[in-house]
């Protein structure tokens, strides 16, 4: 069998301090671009229509004219701000984004405007179909003010819901601080992420929370299996610090995280390649999601679990050296007794 | 593992694997020659599986009931009524409004003379609506009387005019005619929201204003001298309120009126509106709409083609009313309102009773579209679109070959990838994740789930999912067979102790599915759903069918030397 990656010991938490070094560096990036955006007058986030409110009006031309001309007819109709972007997969199509005014609907405003350059295909006809025909709107999206906010609000919360469903699980099924562990890693790559839409000011739309929603499946899919192996181990090597357990079960389980995570990142690509505009921004989020997701678990997730368990176990054991030197007259060593006292109280873990 | 598990597992594996591709590409009609063909199948794949709009083409439609107008028309009428009973009533009334700001919703009254307030109450609750302690809270003070509607009751009435438009909405849609539409309320009760999704309407603009259409229809005397005057209008509205001597009295509106040109005159100028002139009329109306009984376009006598007008008859009850007011005001005015505009006067030559006509310069559709909404009877308050997407087939289609492309080039870079590392048991890994896709799609037919973009993305996530527990268990069976365990043993403890992991990693990610596809909307339920599908499928397929194939290889020979992994 050829294998990629074999007998690996790399001192992973070794590097903690380095690897939280670079993620709250991205997080601190992504979180100045938002606020030097936000304060500089401009947005910190290029929200769709989805969760700002407007219309986009996707139209598709028999012989597509210039952006240009496009753009100068809206604003003969008197349509102002409104952005004309080409759809790079289909040259006959074009998508108009028309912001939010009160009164007006956009898809009228935007036929008015292509009415210029010919007649729109009748309804039922599709555009190939109607012979007097120069376009014909294919899509719309209109969004109203309400719904935008109520569209962000809900997606916010969604995505806090679920997390907690997580953290309940992982608390049910190792620890809580193993679960804990795991969604502040989530939440990272969630912000880098949201980070990396700010910097380079890709649209936000829903279609990029179910992006974020799968990256914190992949995320936490890593971080559990890594968890899941240093349970295991510290069934096995009882003697070992968990952080030398920690340290053997990344080193274990990375052959399979470089197999998977490469995997799946060549089906992101084929994403981005292939999936076309619709699902541009939707493969972007996945693209950057996943490759923070790979880092996280072994960066950000696993050295967080070590501190904080070697803290309760630091802390556990002065409680019981306070509590059992009076009543034991200091006959036990106290080195041994947090141990026992902790299997004692997680034995329905 | 012995023979007979064995069988029975490839039993199984077998049934469920033509359970699911009768459910993903069979026919749901009695099967020809035909369903066997590429074209066939694909187009049985198409009948099977329940595309969302975003694929399939179509409107999407979200929309509020303004429910506070609703109740602000309520409160205003109510303060109409009980000034016109206090007059009846002979008690003088100094002044009065109905607030209707911040959310509260109040009738005020201040009569002339103050120690009448409690003989203006008795008259006014004994009378009208303003008595129902349920829905109104009195209070009296500083020479002021003050009816307010309670929460309790704003809450209700607001969801009551919000199943009350559903129903109407409900009827106007089945009267258009629109097939399969999806009609419901949406997002929180209290948000008084309607989602109405209609497959293959790909321009819903006659359907928008359709549902909009208040149709509010009422019949009201023109105030002025009766016929052979004209009828008494206005050039201003200043000019209007100045005939009433500068107030509005509660029993008066003044309303705009666009006078129709008749055709017949001056054929030509048919279409050019005269300009709006203002008439005073009686409040309240002497009927309206809800004592409707049918309503429909027909071609005017002698009009053009383009020159439609509505007959309507009245219900009984209503035909009733009317008849006893046009015998004792022949010769006066009346007016045909519509959404608080008067649409035609006429003088009453005698008594009418059931039915009359909608004249305005209508074209067939406007005249048809009048007519079905005033059928449908009066939404309770007006409704705004919050938010309106429409595909359009071509659109649709483009989203689904880019999904289907992006899903295909990662299926065969990953099982390139599986074939050369794992080498024979990439054969399982393959086999199994095929299995997947074929048992998640026809999970989402037996669900009757739909299949959205969103959940494009749940499929590719599940491919993900399904290549790690692939991944997960061959990893592990190398790791024994390097520790020097035999074969057979290094496969069960491999599949043992990865499937700890597998259930942890499906479990976590289910759970998180179910939070969204219960707090989610549309979009993130779609993905959720086809995520928990693919998920439990993915327990079979990985698992127990990858593991089935394992046995299988170990049983053909007594000693296995070595795996092909």
């Amino acid at each position: 069998m050829f294998q990629i990656l074999q007998n690996i010991n790399i001192d992973w938490l070794g590097n903690r301090r380095l690897f939280i070094g670079i993620s709250v560096l991205l997080m601190l990036a992504g979180l100045g671009s938002a606020i030097f955006r936000q304060a500089t007058g401009g947005h910190a986030f290029n929200l769709g229509v989805d969760f700002k409110g407007g219309t986009v009006v996707t139209a598709r031309f028999k012989q597509k004219p210039d952006d240009q001309a496009i753009r100068s007819a809206l604003t003969a109709k008197g349509v102002r701000d409104a952005v004309v972007q080409p759809v790079t997969d289909r040259p006959d199509t074009v998508l108009i984004k028309v912001p939010l005014e009160v009164g007006k609907d956009g898809r009228t405003q935007v036929r008015d405007a292509l009415n210029t350059f010919g007649a729109e295909a009748e309804p039922t006809l599709e555009l190939g179909a109607d012979p007097n025909a120069t376009y014909k709107i294919v899509g719309t999206d209109a969004v109203g003010a309400i719904a935008g906010a109520q569209l962000r609000n809900k997606a916010i919360a969604v995505t806090l819901a679920a997390l907690v469903g997580i953290l309940m699980y992982i608390a049910f099924r190792f620890e809580w601080t193993y679960g804990a562990a795991a969604v502040i890693a989530v939440f990272h790559d969630v912000l880098v992420t949201l980070g990396f839409f700010s910097i380079f000011q890709i649209e936000v739309s829903l279609n990029v929370i179910a992006a974020l929603l799968t990256l914190v499946g992949f995320s936490v899919n890593d971080t559990i299996v890594v968890f899941d192996r240093v349970r295991e181990n510290r069934k096995l090597h009882r003697r070992d610090s968990l952080y030398k357990i920690t340290n053997d079960a990344i080193n274990q389980t990375l052959s399979r995280t470089v197999i998977t995570n490469g995997l799946v990142f060549l089906s992101v690509l084929a994403l981005v390649l292939f999936g076309g505009d619709v699902l541009r921004a939707f493969s972007l989020a996945l693209f950057i999601g996943v490759i923070f997701g790979t880092y996280s678990s072994i960066a950000i997730a696993s050295p967080i679990m070590v501190w904080w368990e070697q803290r309760l176990e630091a802390a556990n054991r002065q409680s019981a050296l306070s509590f059992s030197q009076p009543l034991k007259g200091g006959v036990r060593t106290p080195a041994i007794a947090p141990r026992a006292n902790k299997r004692s109280t997680r034995a329905g873990a | 593992m012995k023979k007979k598990s064995l069988l029975h597992r490839t039993i199984i594996i077998v049934a469920v694997t033509l359970a699911g591709l009768y459910l993903v590409i069979g026919p749901r009609h009695r099967p020809t020659l035909k369903d066997f063909t590429w074209s066939g199948i694909k187009a049985s794949l198409r009948s099977n599986i329940h595309l969302g709009l975003d694929l399939q083409g179509g409107s999407h439609l979200v929309m509020r009931v303004k429910t506070e107008e609703y109740l602000k028309r309520l409160t205003e009428e109510s303060h109409t009524a009980a000034q016109q009973t206090a007059k009846d009533a002979g008690l003088e009334i100094k002044g009065g409004k109905a607030e209707t700001a911040g959310g509260n919703y109040r009738v005020v009254l201040e009569p002339a003379d103050p120690s009448k307030v409690n003989e203006i109450k008795d008259a006014i609750e004994k009378k009208i609506e303003l008595g129902d302690t349920s829905v109104w809270t009195y209070s009296a003070s500083g020479g002021q009387m003050s009816w307010t509607m309670t929460p309790t009751a704003q809450r209700v009435l607001a969801d009551n005019a919000t199943t009350q438009a559903l129903n109407i909405i409900d009827s106007r849609i089945n009267a258009l005619g629109i097939t399969e539409p999806t009609l419901q309320t949406h997002g929180a009760q209290s948000a008084h929201q309607i989602l109405l999704q209609m497959p293959g309407v790909q321009d819903p603009e006659r359907v928008k204003a359709i549902l909009q259409g208040q149709s509010r229809l009422e019949l009201v005397h023109v105030i002025g001298p009766p016929s052979p005057n004209p009828p008494t209008t206005y050039v201003t509205e200043a000019e209007a309120l100045a005939s009433l001597g500068g107030t509005v009295p509660p029993n008066r509106r003044i309303l705009p009126y666009i006078e129709r040109i008749d055709s017949r005159d001056d054929g030509n100028d048919a279409n050019e509106p005269k300009p709006k002139q203002w008439v005073v009329v009686e409040t309240p109306p002497v009927i309206d709409g809800s004592e409707l009984r049918t309503a429909s376009a027909v071609q005017s006598q002698g009009g053009g083609v383009n020159d439609y007008e509505i007959n309507f008859s009245l219900k009984k009850a209503g035909a009733d009313k009317f008849g006893n007011w046009t015998t004792a005001h022949v010769n006066d005015y009346m007016g045909v309102v519509l959404n608080d505009e008067v649409k035609s006067i006429a003088f009453i030559k005698g008594p009418i009773y059931d039915s009359g006509q909608i004249t305005g310069r209508f074209t067939q559709q406007s005249a048809e579209d009048l007519a079905l909404t005033l059928r449908s009877g009066a939404l309770p308050a007006p409704i705004e679109y919050l938010e309106e997407r429409t595909v359009g087939p071509s659109l649709g289609q483009d989203s689904i070959n880019a999904g289907v492309r992006a899903s295909l080039v990662g299926l065969a870079l990953v099982v390139v990838f599986m074939l050369i590392y794992y080498r024979g048991s990439g054969v399982n890994a393959v086999i199994a994740l095929i299995l997947n896709m074929i048992l998640m799609l026809a999970g989402l037919i037996v669900f009757g789930a739909t299949l959205t973009l969103p959940g494009i993305a749940g499929i590719i996530l599940t491919i993900g999912m399904a290549v790690d527990s692939n991944v997960l268990i061959f990893e592990r069976i190398r790791e024994e067979i390097l520790s020097g365990k035999t074969i057979p043993s290094a496969v069960e403890q491999g599949f043992t102790r990865a499937f700890i992991t597998i259930i942890d990693t499906h479990v976590t990610t289910i759970v998180s599915s179910l939070f969204l596809f219960v707090f989610g909307t549309g979009p993130i339920r779609g993905f959720a759903v086809t995520l928990v599908i693919g998920l439990v499928v993915n327990l079979f397929s990985a698992v127990y069918v990858s593991r089935t194939i394992f046995i299988w290889l170990l049983n053909r020979k007594d000693r296995v030397e070595s795996l092909s992994i």
